[in-house]
Order: C-alpha cells, then structure tokens, then sequence
C-alpha cells in the first residue's frame, strides 16, 4: 500500500511573544516545527505500512527549508519525501494549497491513501484535507481515531463525532485526517537518522506538477487576506480586593448583576 | 506574482517593519528585504511606505464575480432532529447582513424528522429549505455535500454560512472545494463592505495572535464558517413570516463513497464543552491531580463544564477532552472561570471570546488578567472553596 503524509512547517507558536513596544511578533528564538497534529498522521502512516506492508512518502508544500522537517520525517519511518517548492505557490490559500498538492499526489500516481492532520497550528482552518479528497474526487473521512482493518481496497476506520464513534468505511484510494487520539508518535530511531541524513529529496516546483500559473499561490486563490492586525489586549481586569470572604461576595454580586447565575 | 521591493525607491527607513505582522522585513544595507517565505502577500507593508517602493505583482486578469448570486444562506445544522443553536446564531447575523445587502436570508435544514424547522422562520428566515428523507437519518457527509452543493448551483445565493462544529468543518470545506469557490474558517467577524458589496471575513490567526481579514472578491459564494457562541442569538419573532419549502431528497444523484457501519455513544467523556454555558477550567496552579475536585466542586454548583489549560493533560490530571485551547477545544460561554491559570497565548486562543471572564491566580502579573473580566489574586485553595460554598447557598 502507497501512503502519501501531508506535512506543514509552522511556527513553533508555544514561543511567540508580542512585543509590548511595537505590538508585533518577536520573531527571534521562533523555532519552526512540524506541525504537531501532522506527527499523528506521519506516525499513523508509519504504522499502517508496518501492519499492511508499503511505502510512506512525506509530502509538504513550503519554502526551500521545509526539506529539514522532511528529513525528520524520514528519521521516523518515511521512505521518501518530497518537497513542493516555487515562488509560484506564495499566498496560497487552502483551495491553491489542495489544488497544489491534489498534484502532487496525481503525479505520485500509486498513492491509495492519503492521511493529513486534522488541522494546523498557524492557519487552524482544517480545511485543506477534506478539499484535497474533493480535488482528487475520492472518498473521505476525517477525526479519524483508529484504522481497524484494510483490506481488499477497502478500510475501516473509528471517526470520532461530539458523542461517541463512528465506525466507517471507505473504498481506497481516499483521504483521512486523523486526531492526536489515534496514537503516540515514535522518535526517531539511531538507523533513521542515519538514512535521513543522507535522503535525496526532490523538489517540485509548479512546472514539474503541471500546473497552471494563475490556479496556484494567491493567483489561484479564491480568497485573499485584505488587513491582518492585533487583537487589543490592553485591557485590564477589574480587580477584587481585599480579603478572600470580601473577595469572594464581591465577585458573586458582580455575577448576580450580571444575572450570570 | 508575489511581493517585490523597488530598490530604486526604497530608502531603507523601516517604517514597513513593524507594520509587517508576521516580522518578515529586514533593513540589509540601507535597503528593506522580505523574507518571502512566511508571506502571506497581506499589504500591510505595502500600505505603510510612504515611497511607495513596496509592490505587489497581480499577473491574472480578474474576472468580477457574477451579480446574479443574489441573496444570504445559513445552513442549519442538526443532529439526531435537533437543530443546534448556532444556526441560530448565524440567522441572526446572517438577518443584519441581508437587510445590508437588501436581499433574501434563507435557511437550509438536511436530516430526518428535524424538528422545530420554522423556528428557523422565527429567528429571520425569509425561506427555509428543507430536505427531510429517512435516508438522511445519518450524518454520513456525501449526500449533506451533494445536496449543498446542488441546491446552492440551482439558487445561487452570495454568501453561504455554517457552524463550525466538526461536522461543518469537515463537510463544508468540500461543499467549496465543489464550487470552486473560498471558504474562510472560523470567522469571529463579518460584515458588508457596502461599496464593493463584499463580505468582510475576520478570523483569528497564528494561535490567536493574530486577526485577519478575508474577502472572497471573484468567486461565488462567499463561504464561511463560524464557531459556536461567537454570534449572539436573536430572541425569536413568531411574528416574521417565512416560507418552509419541501425539497425531496435527489437520492440517485449521490454516490455515497463511505458507509457508516455502526455508532458507539461515549458517554463517559460527555464533556459538553462547546455547548456549554459556564465553564470552570483548572491549570497547573492546582497542583495536583486531586485537587481537579475543586474545580468539579465549583462546576456542579454553578452547573457548569469542567475544563483545564493544557499541564493538567499533559501530566494526567484529567483527560484530554477536557482541554481548553489552541490544541484543544475552542469555547465561547457567557461565563468562563479560569483557576490556576497563567494565561499562555495557546489557552487564551482557545477562550477569550468569552462573554465574561473571572480569573483567579496567586500571580498578579499572570496574563489571564489581560483577557478577564474581574481577577481575583490570591490562593485559590481559600478562595474556591469559599465560592462553592457560598454559591451552594444561594
């Protein structure tokens, strides 16, 4: 079976800090990451082509050091990775971005599933997996939580809803996005390193997947960012002092004015 | 296509550098150089230089969206017959942004025995369209997306809404991927840009640190979700008049490429967080793991969620359901106590949109003072008890 495993590079956000004098990031120290709820789908990727036999490829869509991250992901049980890369592709939104990998995975050609995180941790949208399913136009499930079987082109899976699971099944290919429920990423092993370091990785760039200039990055986008700012978070609480009991009474008539309980 | 400085114009005076929200600008040699990489093409830099030496390359022809797309749909999401309380959130901001544009609000209602359909009507619908078939019994996505999609190619509305509950946001994004058109995710904000007769989308970014704004200017429909409880619902008007249309289910148009095999309810994790009106979440300030029954305690008395930062899952304290932010759930109660929280960037993006917010934290410099409402500082171990107690009482 032909895994493909969506990555995304991201801002290591537990370190971002405004910086009260500009009120813009500080950028020094911000790390990036793999995003973290990739490393369930790379690590579930891994898993099934250990039960089922098969072969796991990383794929990502980013700038030219995004090949570090698909590197570590190589350490952790990927075969190969590839790297999609062109100027082309900036100010992608999460249509362009399916679109572009949508062609990427067309032109891996044997890839019977596809398994992305449910979301990232920069843009939050969990939107491009269940767009790539509809670019490619085959079935898909998402908050997958457990593959039960594949067989005979076919998977069964656990899909997790608000009050329970769902048992579900798909004809393969398809594309699944999975939580961080569906298991515990492995590190990298001393021999995975080792292949990792020496990996070719290619990169693709819009020409090498056949696509056409104006449906990819903001070209082909169909929304476009026309302000970003900050949130306000100048304000300040109104604070309740004195002893724990004045505290306290003071705190349940505010709650009581407020008709809050 | 992308973003270009003129060197010729450039004076290497840096006004554009804080104004690039996402610090991609460097001054090399009396010159400003963009870090492309982590550009989203925004403008803000663009807008900030008075030598206008900032440009944006828009290479493709744009094709102005049809005017023909008429009109402001909220799809009213239900489940089990019951229609969730968002949907009538979106009416009631989907009924502002009609009366904007002068046009038409519709709801439209997919299931089996859905009830309470013309409290649709009741809270702004001028139509609600409705497919109730046995067959729709499940919420399995493939016939919702086929039959969104139809129904939204044969009436054209300009803007299409929906909750961004997991359902909608898993079966929503293929509606668009469908019609080829955007979809901005979990807008806190919209509004009519009168002049251009666009929708304004605002959505946090980057964990919350950020807002942007969102235009879908060439494709039709604009599609948004919006998270629940970040609207305020309308109280119902039994007198607005709407229209109930009965649409029968167009079963041999959809192919159904998954089948549901079984549904195994979870009742012990029946954390109810999103739809939950109070919320008391506990953090790293409690200390240990049996100390959560204080804040379950406060929670039972207030008949409130139990929710937690993120350390208490991390150590085991209480289970990951539970989790209140960036990585966990996202909440929007009229109420949200935060005990032993600091307040990380991470957990506030998960619950500042918070009507009230009453932090109570031994560290006065503690960040979770920076969203709250009213702050306690001081132990929470005298505090919380002193709260249940009392709040028992009555």
């Amino acid at each position: 079976m032909n895994i493909v495993v969506c990555l995304k590079q991201v801002p290591g956000t537990t370190e971002v800090k405004i910086d009260p004098k500009t009120n813009t990031l500080i950028r020094q120290g911000i790390k990036n990451i793999v995003n973290p709820f990739d490393t369930y789908a790379l690590e579930e990727g891994v898993r099934l082509k250990e039960r089922f036999t098969g072969k796991v490829t990383a794929l990502s869509m980013g700038p030219p050091q995004a090949i570090e991250m698909l590197r570590d992901a190589i350490s952790v049980g990927a075969d190969d990775a590839i790297l999609l890369s062109d100027v082309a592709f900036a100010g992608s939104d999460t249509w362009a971005t399916a679109y572009t990998l949508g062609k990427a995975v067309e032109k891996i050609k044997t890839c019977d599933l596809v398994i992305c995180g449910r979301q990232t941790i920069d843009g939050d949208t969990g939107q491009v997996g269940p767009e790539l399913a509809e670019m490619l136009g085959v079935p898909f499930i998402s908050y997958v939580s457990k593959v039960e079987e594949i067989s005979s082109g076919v998977m069964c899976v656990h899909r997790m809803v608000e009050d329970g699971y769902e048992t579900i099944e798909a004809t393969l290919p398809a594309v699944i996005t999975v939580v961080k429920e569906i298991n515990t990423p492995r590190l990298p092993s001393l021999r995975g390193m080792t292949r990792a370091k020496s990996a070719q990785i290619p990169t693709w760039t819009a020409q090498d997947i056949g696509i056409e200039k104006e449906k990819a990055g903001l070209a082909g986008s169909a929304t476009q960012v026309v302000k970003v700012f900050f949130p306000q978070r100048t304000h300040h609480a109104e604070m309740l002092k004195g002893d724990p009991e004045t505290q306290v009474s003071a705190l349940i008539e505010k709650l009581r004015e407020a008709k809050l309980v | 296509m992308g973003i270009r400085v003129d060197t010729e114009k450039c004076t290497g005076c840096g006004t554009c550098q804080p104004a690039c929200p996402f610090g991609l600008i460097d001054i090399i040699d009396e010159k400003a150089r963009i870090n492309v990489a982590g550009c989203n093409l925004c403008g803000a830099c663009k807008d900030a230089c008075v030598y206008e030496a900032i440009e944006i390359e828009q290479t493709v022809v744009q094709v102005p969206a049809s005017d023909e797309y008429r009109g402001v749909w909220v799809f009213a999401e239900q489940r089990n017959g019951e229609i969730k309380g968002v949907a009538y959130e979106l009416l009631s901001k989907g009924r502002e942004l009609a009366d904007t544009l002068k046009t038409e609000l519709c709801a439209v209602c997919i299931g089996y025995n859905v009830k309470d359909v013309a409290q649709l009507n009741a809270h702004g619908a001028d139509k609600v369209y409705v497919i109730d078939d046995p067959a729709l019994a499940s919420q399995t996505e493939d016939p919702y997306v086929a039959e969104l999609t139809r129904l939204i190619r044969e009436h054209k509305p300009e803007i299409v809404l929906a909750g961004a509950t997991p359902f909608g946001r898993s079966f929503f994004p293929r509606v668009a991927a469908q019609l080829k058109t955007g979809l901005t995710a979990d807008c806190t904000g919209l509004d009519i840009d009168t002049e251009k007769k666009l929708l304004r989308q605002t959505r946090p970014t980057f964990g919350g640190n950020i807002m942007a704004t969102i235009i879908c200017p060439l494709k039709r429909p604009q599609m948004a979700t919006v998270r629940p409880r970040t609207f305020r619902r309308n109280a119902p008007d039994a007198n607005h008049k709407g229209q109930i249309i009965k649409i029968d289910f167009n079963k041999s148009a959809v192919i159904s490429k998954t089948r549901l095999l079984n549904f195994v309810a979870d009742m012990s994790e029946k954390v109810k967080l999103d739809d939950a009106d109070i919320i008391v979440s506990g953090g790293r300030g409690l200390g240990k793991p049996e100390n959560f029954q204080l804040i379950r305690d406060l929670a039972s008395a207030l008949g409130a969620a139990v929710g937690s930062s993120r350390p208490p899952v991390d150590e085991g304290w209480i289970s990951y359901p539970h989790q209140v932010g960036q990585t966990g759930k996202t909440v929007c109660p009229k109420l949200y106590f935060a005990i032993g929280i600091s307040g990380a960037v991470q957990h506030l993006a998960g619950m500042q949109t918070a009507d009230c917010i009453i932090a109570i934290n031994d560290d006065p410099d503690a960040p979770i003072f920076q969203v709250a409402t009213y702050g306690i500082v001081g132990d929470l171990f005298k505090i919380v008890p002193m709260l249940t107690e009392s709040l028992k009482k009555g």
